[in-house]
């Protein structure tokens, strides 16, 4: 099985982790400051699990570590969403929502792998995220069914953020190799069950869903937004500059 | 419900009596049933040492209490031990392996292996009755259908946050006495 693939998932969980921790001694609430920190804790360690797998299945000696603070932008393979900068907290409470969701369908999916290992850290993986998918569920909620301010600062996230989210449901060759021998799963299948569901929550949030079809892309092929470098040139320096350091 | 802890451990009715006539019929079986015996037993005492190894963040509860500790056994004179991680990114994991370790080969084990093991992933449902006794006596409640408060004992509490001081516990506040209070979450 090619290394690439338990990556791109480690990728999604390293990037949105390092995201999310953005937000510790700045969240609106202290509550929220423990909650993200917490979220992030989780997915990085599920990041440390999909990483590891993948360092293994190159075989080119390197480990999770190595995979975190040495590799360049070119070679992350998250999908763009979690990249986005965390903007205000309806900013970053519409990016969790929408990728939560995402996670916890494409986890779903890989609890059924064909591969011992992935299906063992999805079923892992999948019961933090549900719960990750409750807390940014009843945020969006809160936040759309609220005051004027958070209702239009919730509406302008979703519509910023939504030209994102088309990424997650488009296969390549490999998630269609995946597919096709029982590893993996066909981004596309998850589209419709993601939609109902963002309808549904939409709708109790009193939003509106927004109605783009077009898509940014790239990110599963190692092209990224150059938000993307500022976060890793911040998460890396340090090992780079000093790559004898050990705790 | 899966219970945690360890196998009990088999019980004979009459051991005495039929390892008597085991050594006088058959001294080759008497002697295997000899050794796996003292391997049970060999085994019954790691767990009981490591029912005293505690969990880092919350030292009144035990790893095995927990139901972090999914097996022990020997190979050779190597003790392999099995733990499963309660959160991915729990940082006690890497703290209890090195604990484990450190206390087999103090209570004499000369070679000690920890795997770490996420399947089946971690459940609340496998800590001990014990295990839920020490937290309700250490001021946080044990997981449960419904949070009760572990000082007054009221079922009515409110949630604060979901998220505490570590990623397994809630933080809530009892409406009876008003005391806040951790909440080990079902999971």
């Amino acid at each position: 099985m090619p290394a690439e693939y338990p990556l791109r998932f480690g990728d999604n969980a390293l990037v949105l982790a390092q995201r999310l921790c953005a937000w510790v001694g700045h969240a609106p609430v202290m509550e929220e400051d423990v909650a993200l920190a917490n979220v992030a804790l989780d997915l990085f360690g599920q990041a440390r699990l999909w990483l590891s797998y993948a360092g293994e299945l190159e075989a080119r000696g390197r480990d999770e570590d190595a995979l975190t603070f040495h590799r360049d932008a070119r070679e992350f393979c998250n999908v763009l969403l979690v990249e986005h900068e965390n903007g205000d907290f309806a900013d970053t409470t519409a990016r969790s929502y929408f990728y939560d969701l995402w996670a916890s369908l494409a986890l779903g999916e890989l609890t059924r792998s064909g591969d011992e290992r992935i299906a063992a850290i999805a079923q892992k993986a999948l019961k933090e995220v549900r719960y990750h998918l409750r807390r940014s569920q009843d945020w969006l909620i809160r936040l759309g069914d609220g005051t004027p301010e958070s209702h239009a600062r919730m509406q302008r996230a979703a519509d910023g953020l939504w030209r994102f989210t088309g990424e997650l449901f488009i296969g390549d060759r490999l998630d269609d190799e995946m597919a096709a021998n029982g590893t993996g799963f066909a981004p596309e299948r998850l589209r419709d069950p993601w939609l109902e569901r963002v309808h549904e929550a939409f709708s109790a949030a009193t939003l509106t869903v927004p109605a783009g079809t077009w898509t940014q892309r790239g990110g599963k092929q190692g092209v990224h937004t150059e938000a993307l470098g500022y976060m890793l040139a911040e998460m890396q320096v340090l090992p780079r500059a000093m790559p004898e350091a050990r705790w | 419900m899966v219970k945690a802890g360890h196998p009990e451990p088999s019980t004979v009715c009459h051991p005495a009596r039929s390892e008597r006539s085991e050594r006088i019929c058959h001294p080759e079986r008497s002697e295997r049933s000899e050794r796996s015996r003292r391997t049970r037993d060999r085994i019954e005492a790691m767990y009981r040492i490591l029912d005293d190894v505690p969990d880092p963040e919350m030292p009144f509860v035990s790893i095995t209490d927990l139901g972090i500790v999914r097996d022990v056994r020997l190979d050779g004179d190597t003790v392999v031990v099995a733990l499963t991680p309660t959160y991915s990114g729990c940082p006690a994991t890497q703290v209890i392996q090195g604990d484990v370790v450190r206390t087999l080969r103090e209570h004499g084990a000369k070679d000690v292996r920890v795997g770490v093991r996420i399947a089946p992933p971690w459940s609340t449902d496998w800590i001990t009755e014990r295990g839920h006794e020490r937290l309700r006596a250490a001021g946080i409640a044990p997981p449960a259908p419904h949070a009760r408060c572990p000082r007054c004992g009221s079922g009515s509490v409110r949630e604060l946050s979901r998220f505490g001081a570590t990623p397994c516990k809630a933080l809530y506040r009892c409406n009876a006495c008003d005391e806040p209070f951790e909440y080990v979450k079902p999971f």
